[in-house]
């Protein structure tokens, strides 16, 4: 009987051992080439050889491809090596681990930050000085997410921005107008949420005003004068304008249903497919982002009545937080010349402009029309607004793709921090809990003060 | 005399030639075990040398640990979340555990029942553990879906208004234990091994003593199979305590980590956003040694109470 429970105990140890967390030694990083190093240019200086590896792109599409290829024929002695797939935490933080990280990696930029404090990203002064890249070129915004301690350390790429996007059939049956799908007065969105919400048997047919929590509360928090991190990287989450702006945003959704019925409604409709909330009459309007105009003119000729307005804030000026990713270079990256020539190349207005004739030709080919290109090069897509977006054949889309374009010198990105993806955390789930019921200022209370425990433990670390 | 020597040397010889015979197959046991022992020692002992000295640190993974003592262990009692997660992953593990062992003791006893196409059914059965956890997940969200879900629907042919499975808090772990129910197929086929061992003259005895089908399940079936049922709930004890697919898959992947709620946060789920988005390695080792002592006290506790539950042949 000894024996067999020594075996069953062993097995759990065994067992068990999965859950250790694998170690990697204590040096981390592993001293590779890429270190930051003085603003002199050094080891970005010259023109780049050898193998650039790269990590988190997917890079399927026509514009991702024109824009690699622009780079291999700029660099015929670089041979790019590419990890499919996006940006996966544990791979890369494994492969810095490992002291084999890749020479440039694709990531959100609202990560950026979280990577910077830690010194898994090098900074790019030398970079930018090296390759002569004209940062003046990007996007205020954009710029603002990858820079910490006033040192830069990604080069930003695509620019995401929202506005409403509606369906002009619901609108059309309600009796409403487009411009009745507003942000400058709640309580008048509240009736019309209201007047577009429908349900039958106890179960939702129809969402009026989806506000797109908890992913949107910076959105909601902005538009009511909050941000939710401030110019210093600390957090901002019980702001009482974003305390407000949670609880009006949630009510929304308590008004439709509750939120397990409301996100259940919501989870069933595809955004990519023909039973897209906007084709299926499943949601009256919704804060979008841009790129989703691309995918909805596929829906067209299947009836789709697409209309738009700005989400603005309370004085009716278009508001809009920015997203998008980021070209990044690890600690220890064994090419960052080339890392760095690449993320210069794939952001720069002469690739674009690229990207923007393989898009052209893809939609010529498609017999389809170009819903714009926006990027975080404002002078490449003032170009290529002024050259190719000419003729939208339907003014729903016409207007929402202004509308865009309207709102990408006025968004506002977050403030880049320390401790961003522990605040992101700490929001997300603050929003969370008072869309199931907790009071707003409670969650948010809840939040800000584990987000600032992060926050001074990254300080500390930092 | 003699022939006692002679007897006697024939014994010695015959002793020295099973001492030789018993060492060769030592030496060939140790050598087949060699792969295994090598991949014990590099791929889980190491780790958990190296997690266990990672635990007394602050390791981001990026730069060099610094040892911080017990601090990663005192913020095991200050951080909420760690209980929050604990205890969810508790209730997953008291839904799971006696739902999947009944779950998969029936479909067995089905299993042994059928005749023909006996292989092909067993097949099916088995044929769900195949199929990749991210793939389960994703399936289940779709059938599980409150307001168009399969689920559902079928429910409401019964007149039942079923729940918001993956979107109400308080449906999360029922929704999780379901899912997990998807690859119960293993357990059915270890439950089908045990059952076609109990002795058939067992149960001829049990009839002709006038037993029903009730009885004869409760005195003869349960108490032969209870080995297997012993080793089973242990297994899926462990795996429920360290469950993280469905629940990542479901809840915290790329798609769905916009909306996750603290209700389906699984010890492991925390453990991994720890590890690999907070950078905090040594919190989340310390971690990873919390989850193994619970589940080693559990063990324990049911080794002792199986013990006394469990019959084993050849124990007196």
């Amino acid at each position: 009987m000894r024996l067999r429970n020594f075996v069953a105990v062993g097995a759990v140890a065994l067992l068990a051992g999965c859950a250790g967390v694998g170690g990697g030694g204590t040096s981390g990083g592993g001293g590779g080439a890429a270190s930051g190093g003085a603003s002199g240019g050094g080891e970005f200086s010259g023109s780049p050889t050898g193998t650039l590896r790269i990590m988190g792109f997917g890079g399927e599409d026509e514009v991702a491809q024109a824009r690699v290829a622009a780079f291999k024929a700029a660099y015929p002695k670089v041979d790019v090596s590419q990890t499919k797939g996006s940006f996966d935490a544990q791979q890369f933080l494994t492969a810095l681990a490992s002291g084999n990280p890749p020479d440039v990696v694709y990531m959100d930029r609202n990560l950026v930050g979280t990577y910077a404090a830690q010194q898994a990203i090098v900074p790019l002064e030398s970079c930018v000085t090296g390759q002569q890249v004209d940062t003046s070129q990007y996007r205020e915004a954009a710029l603002k997410t990858v820079t910490l301690g006033g040192k830069l350390y990604g080069i930003p790429e695509f620019y995401v921005v929202v506005v409403n996007l509606i369906d002009g059939k619901a609108l059309a049956d309600a009796g409403l107008q487009t411009s009745d799908i507003q942000t400058k007065d709640w309580q008048a969105l509240k009736q019309t949420s209201d007047k577009l919400h429908q349900a039958k048997g106890g179960k939702i047919s129809a969402i009026g005003f989806d506000p797109k929590l908890p992913e949107d509360f910076p959105l909601w928090a902005m538009a009511n004068g909050a941000d939710l991190i401030k110019e210093d990287g600390s957090p901002n989450l019980n702001d009482p304008k974003a305390v407000e702006a949670l609880d009006f945003a949630a009510g929304l959704v308590k008004e439709q249903g509750g939120w397990a019925s409301f996100k259940a409604f919501r989870d069933a409709h595809d955004i990519f497919s023909e039973n897209n909330p906007l084709s299926a009459h499943a949601v009256a309007a919704f804060p979008m982002e841009n790129w989703y105009v691309n995918v909805l003119r596929d829906f067209i000729p299947k009836g789709l009545k697409l209309q738009s307005t700005s989400f603005t804030d309370h004085d009716g000026k278009p508001v809009s937080t920015v997203g998008g990713n980021a070209w990044v270079i690890p600690k220890g990256a064994k090419n960052p010349l080339a890392a760095c020539a690449w993320a210069k190349t794939m952001t720069s207005k002469e690739t674009w402009l690229k990207a923007a004739d393989a898009r052209i030709a893809k939609v010529k080919a498609d017999k389809s029309f170009f819903t714009g290109l926006f990027t975080a090069n404002k002078p490449a897509d003032e170009e290529i607004k002024a050259k190719y977006l000419k003729d939208v054949p339907d003014p729903g889309f016409e207007q929402a793709i202004n509308n865009y374009y309207a709102t990408l010198d006025v968004a506002k990105a977050l403030n880049a921090s320390p401790a961003g993806s522990e605040i992101d955390a700490a929001w997300r789930s603050a929003a969370e809990k008072v869309l199931t019921g907790m009071p707003a200022q409670s969650a948010l209370d809840q939040a800000q003060k584990e987000a600032q425990a992060a926050y001074d433990k990254a300080r500390k670390n930092g | 005399m003699a022939e006692h020597v002679v007897r006697t040397a024939r014994g010695i010889r015959a002793g020295r030639a099973r001492g030789s015979l018993q060492r060769k197959e030592s030496r060939a046991a140790y050598l087949f075990l060699l792969p295994w022992i090598f991949g014990f020692l590099v791929f889980t002992a190491g780790p958990m040398v190296a997690s266990l000295f990672l635990s007394f640190t602050d390791y981001s993974v990026v730069r060099p640990s610094e040892p911080v003592g017990l601090a990663n262990y005192q913020q095991l009692f200050d951080d909420p979340r760690v209980a929050k997660s604990l205890s969810n992953t508790f209730v997953y593990a008291a839904l799971f555990v006696p739902i999947g062992t009944v779950v998969a003791l029936g479909l067995a006893m089905l299993l042994h029942k059928v005749g023909r196409a006996k292989g092909l059914f067993r097949t099916v059965f088995y044929l769900p553990v195949m199929t990749p956890a991210v793939a389960a997940g994703a399936m289940f969200l779709l059938l599980l879906n409150g307001q168009t879900g399969l689920v559902n629907q079928v429910l409401g042919w019964f007149g039942i208004d079923g729940p918001n499975w993956t979107t109400d808090p308080a449906w999360l772990k029922a929704s999780l234990a379901m899912v997990s129910l998807w690859t119960v197929g293993g357990t059915v086929v270890i439950y089908l091994a045990a059952l076609n061992n109990v002795p058939k003259q067992l149960y001829e005895a049990a009839m002709l003593d006038g037993a029903g089908a009730a009885r004869r399940f409760f005195h003869v079936t349960l108490p032969m199979i209870s080995g297997a049922l012993f080793f089973t709930v242990i297994t899926h004890t462990i795996a429920a305590m360290q469950m993280f697919d469905q629940a990542y898959t479901m809840f915290y992947g790329p798609q769905q980590k916009a909306s996750a709620s603290d209700e389906s946060l699984v010890y492991m789920v925390y453990l991994f956003q720890n590890a690999f988005q907070f950078f905090k390695m040594g919190f989340a080792s310390a971690m990873a040694w919390l989850l193994f002592v619970i589940i080693l006290v559990i063990t324990v506790i049911q080794v002792k109470v199986g013990n006394r539950l469990v019959y084993y042949e050849g124990d007196r």
